[in-house]
């Protein structure tokens, strides 16, 4: 056990010029993306933009799905990883309006592992493939948009003639869908 | 006998019970103790101790500390004074509502303690730098917040010197942190870079509670789910007050918003028990706070800092939980270092280079030297305070950014002595650090 405090260096007034410790140093948070960032690997239906370099935790991801009902999109979701990060999971926003039962018309998304059943072991690549899933199987048992969710359940032929509509850019209801074919 | 009188007599015992811990030798002293009269003259003239938070932790550790002896004390709070506090935060009154927390413990104090000065500080943790840091001996911690107590933890950890690896303990500035949450508390010591740190047991912070979304949509049973419809999807889509306006848990005019709609929603849906209190209770994400497991936490705490200060005893090594809630319950064990925690663990290594090395030439050091033998190390260096990425090796865009750097030199990059560059590599489970020594 170390003793701290002889009487000797008891000063700590900048009488004696305290010693440089390093520089600051990038806080836990920037460590634990530095390494989730550096090992992503996208599947090839998505990518990434990232407005600053420097900045890993600010970001973009573009998913264009290949198969499935959203086949030939172009989704855009906004990544902010806070200062807890991994204790709290990133704050993920669809930031394309989508008809689709777990995204709301406002971009909140309903994917359990950004909430609920988030953990510190996850990383930024198990949400991509998360989000991924989504786009491959909606589900409506645990619908956003109850709309959607009610139209996927009942008469999946209409859901999809929907989804193609909404992403040529038109309406469904009442509610207008920009295009947003790739 | 005027009141006077009797004050100047009790002020006159003052010490006598310290100075029977600091002027005789004890079993449990530390084996470097000699008792001596001057100590408790260098605990009250020199010892510099910071107090983060004067909330219900930070009035019982500020009452402590200044009761004990220590005069010298400084304390940070960002947060006024509010109507609910005024039950166990014993240092302010109902004239002081709206006025800062520090500000007022400070005077408080001051003219209670004869001797104590304490000084205050109305400002966030992340306002100050290290040279304000590393002018204190000793850091207590009373805090609500998570990321304040990693910030801090981050801080004294990076204050650490090293001389060829080794640990310079005069650069070591002990944090003793508090914490409690109605009927449980613990108070653990925490010596940088020696014992375990808070990013070390991050995992035991309770994990915050987050309803799933659908159900906060569509299926709400609780009266928490109502509120959190209201706070989660309807404010952001109708912004009450004005566009971007975010909530402001202090603010009535917002919580009244709030509790009305939350109560619209529940009639809806047929539940009940959305009150006021309920909505400040789930947006402020409250927690009932008990006055008795502050003063015990606070108590453990301060004994803690006393012990570090005079060394008349071996400090508690080094997490104390303790839980009233049924019966009095309390325990004291080692929370072991974690080997790989990216906070503590990481003594920098040093990355010689010369400052005409390109970047490319600093990964071939790190993929081929038989030493690192890493895959495909990712570079970010924190150049004046902020992040810098060297290079990644994912994903896409950002690799083709960074790609020309790897042509770039040492100097090019900015890169001096004494940087530090986080290097993540497959190979290892954490980031490891590096810290550029150039050549002469």
């Amino acid at each position: 056990m170390i003793k701290l405090f002889s009487m000797k260096n008891q000063k700590k007034d900048g009488s004696d010029a305290p010693k440089q410790g390093s520089q600051k140093r990038a806080s836990a948070a920037q460590l634990r993306i530095t390494k989730d960032i550096n090992e992503l690997t996208l599947p090839k239906t998505c990518d990434t933009e990232f407005p600053d370099p420097d900045d890993l935790l600010t970001f973009k991801l573009i998913i264009c799905p290949d198969e499935g009902f959203y086949r030939g999109g172009r989704f855009v979701f906004s990544f902010k990883v806070g200062p807890n990060y991994p204790h709290e999971p990133p704050k993920v926003k669809c930031e394309t309006m989508v008809y689709h039962p777990n995204i709301d018309l406002e971009g909140n998304v309903c994917l359990n592992i950004l909430r609920e059943d988030w953990k510190p072991v996850l990383t930024i690549n198990s949400i991509v493939y998360g989000l991924q899933y989504l786009f491959l199987e909606p589900n409506p048992e645990d619908p956003l948009n109850k709309e959607a969710a009610e139209v996927l359940q009942n008469n999946r032929r209409l859901f999809e003639q929907n989804v193609v509509k909404s992403m040529k850019g038109g309406y469904i209801g009442n509610v207008y869908f920009d295009r947003c074919l790739k | 006998m005027t009141v006077a009188v009797a004050m100047a007599v009790e002020w006159g015992a003052r010490w006598v019970e310290v100075r029977k811990l600091l002027e005789r030798p004890g079993p449990f002293t530390h084996p470097d103790f000699e008792p001596s009269p001057d100590t408790l003259k260098m605990m009250q003239e020199n010892i510099r101790v910071l107090v983060i938070g004067a909330g219900g932790l930070g009035c019982e550790l500020l009452k402590d500390l200044a009761l004990m002896g220590f005069t010298n004390l400084h304390v940070v709070d960002m947060d006024t004074i509010d109507l609910s506090n005024l039950n166990r935060q014993f240092l302010f009154r109902k004239k002081d509502i709206g006025r800062p927390k520090a500000e007022v413990a400070a005077e408080f104090i001051n003219q209670r303690i004869q001797d104590c000065h304490v000084t205050h500080y109305y400002n966030k943790i992340q306002d100050f730098d290290d040279e304000f840091y590393r002018s204190f001996h000793l850091v207590v911690c009373g805090l609500d917040s998570i990321v304040a107590r990693r910030w801090i933890n981050g801080m004294l950890l990076s204050l650490l010197c090293y001389e060829d690896g080794m640990l310079d303990q005069s650069s070591v500035i002990p944090l003793v942190d508090g914490g409690t949450e109605g009927f449980k508390g613990n108070a653990r010591v925490i010596l940088p870079g020696l014992t375990s740190c808070i990013e070390c047991t991050l995992d035991l912070f309770p994990p915050q509670i987050n309803f799933p979304l659908c159900t906060i949509a569509h299926t709400p049973r609780l009266p928490e789910h109502c509120i959190e419809w209201v706070r989660l999807l309807l404010w952001p889509k109708e912004n009450p007050f004005s566009e971007e306006m975010p909530i402001d848990g202090d603010d009535p005019h917002h919580l009244s918003w709030i509790f009305e709609k939350a109560q619209k929603r529940a009639a809806e849906f047929g539940i009940t028990g959305v009150t006021y209190r309920l909505t400040q209770g789930v947006v402020k994400r409250i927690i009932p706070a008990v006055a008795s497991t502050n003063a015990v936490i606070a108590a453990a705490c301060c004994t803690e800092v006393f012990k570090l200060a005079t060394s008349a005893c071996t400090p508690m090594n080094n997490y104390c939980v303790f839980n009233d809630s049924d019966g009095i319950y309390t325990y004291t064990y080692e929370q072991e270092k974690k080997e790989d925690c990216v906070a503590c663990s990481q003594v920098p290594q040093e990355l010689l280079v010369s400052p005409s090395d390109k970047l490319q030439d600093i990964i071939a050091i790190l993929t081929d030297s038989l030493r690192y033998q890493m895959k495909k190390p990712g570079l970010q260096a924190m150049v004046d305070g902020k992040t810098k990425s060297l290079y990644l090796h994912s994903p896409a865009s950002i690799e083709e950014k960074l790609r020309p750097n790897l042509k770039k030199t040492v100097e090019e990059l900015g890169l001096r002595d004494g940087i530090e560059i986080a290097v993540a590599d497959v190979t290892s489970p954490s980031t490891v650090l590096f810290k550029v020594k150039l050549k002469k």
